[in-house]
């Protein structure tokens, strides 16, 4: 029987799960806070253990980036109307400031356009609840309907 | 002339090693440094909890990206002599192929090291360096003396 459910409500329901299938995810604790058409929230908390600045105790930078390549994704794939393989063509993150000691850090991603190969995606990290003082800004590109398919990365490269 | 810059003083591995180790999230992904001569080698050894495509499996993305922010800071505490750790401005990465679940490996290059700012440029890669699954352009903020002074 075939789900006419749109995808993206699909992985609203799944929510949790979108994080617990990702290892590298689950390890920095993430959590989803919505999935809506093309759009998605995602939140990690500050950690001792992902401090990049000994000295300011700030976030490690690449722990931003994860959060914001993997929210990207996640709005790529809510703007599908089945799901494919897709990969990262290409991530360019502009870090405006640190974000604060112990505050959590929320991503929100909006897949604006999508072609039949190429998803465009913009997102903001933000520190608080204002809007106009994001910490980080991401552009990404991915390739939608590649052909990964399951298990082709155990296989040693031709 | 009496204000040349000094030659940076050589950072050896103990010296870069301890500003590494003391950075928690570079523990967290287990990435460790090689330096031979002035050639640094930052190495990521595989573990489960990496993986950001379970189905493939392949890398996350944005480890492959923070393994590259890490080896650029490394390289340009090394090229400056060791001060305090630059900070990010900007990166720009092109993922070439997906990371398998093994090894892997960076390598950058300070293409200038300015006052304030350097530009710098990474690869990683696992089989073969010649064919890097991923590379990185940014820009880092140096945090010497001198620049502190200036913005205080």
């Amino acid at each position: 029987m075939r789900d006419d459910t749109p995808l993206w409500q699909r992985m609203a329901t799944a929510g949790a799960m979108m994080i617990q299938g990702t290892p590298q995810a689950r390890a920095l604790g993430m959590r989803v806070v919505s999935i809506t058409e093309a759009r998605a929230v995602v939140e990690v908390d500050w950690r001792e253990d992902l401090v990049g600045d000994p000295e300011t105790g700030v976030i490690a930078s690449g722990v931003v980036t994860t959060l914001l390549d993997n929210t990207c994704g996640v709005a790529a794939f809510a703007a599908l109307s089945e799901p494919m393989s897709t990969a990262t063509l290409d991530l360019r993150i502009d870090y405006m400031r640190p974000a604060k000691k112990g505050a959590t850090i929320r991503a929100e991603a909006h897949c604006y356009r999508m072609t039949k190969t190429v998803a465009f995606v913009r997102a903001f990290a933000f520190d608080g609840a204002d809007e106009t003082d994001p910490v980080a800004a991401a552009q990404a590109a991915f390739m939608m309907g590649t052909s990964g398919r399951m298990g082709k990365n155990r296989r040693p490269p031709k | 002339m009496s204000d040349a810059p000094a030659t940076p003083t050589r950072v050896n591995l103990s010296e870069l090693s301890t500003m590494f180790q003391a950075v928690p999230y570079a523990k967290f992904l287990g990435v460790q440094l090689e330096l031979k001569g002035d050639e640094l080698t930052a190495i990521l050894p595989f573990k489960d909890d990496l993986i950001g495509n379970p189905m493939l499996p392949a890398l996350h993305g944005g480890v492959v990206g923070a393994l590259m922010e890490l080896t650029a800071v490394a390289q340009i505490f090394l090229a400056q002599g060791g001060k305090k750790i630059p900070k990010v401005i900007d990166i720009s990465i092109d993922y070439l192929r997906s990371g398998r679940p093994i090894d892997t490996y960076a390598r950058a290059h300070v293409t200038k090291l300015g006052r304030r700012i350097a530009n710098v440029r990474v690869e990683a890669w696992q089989f073969d360096r010649a064919d890097p699954i991923a590379a990185l352009h940014g820009h880092f903020l140096l945090k010497s003396d001198e620049a502190e002074a200036e913005t205080n």
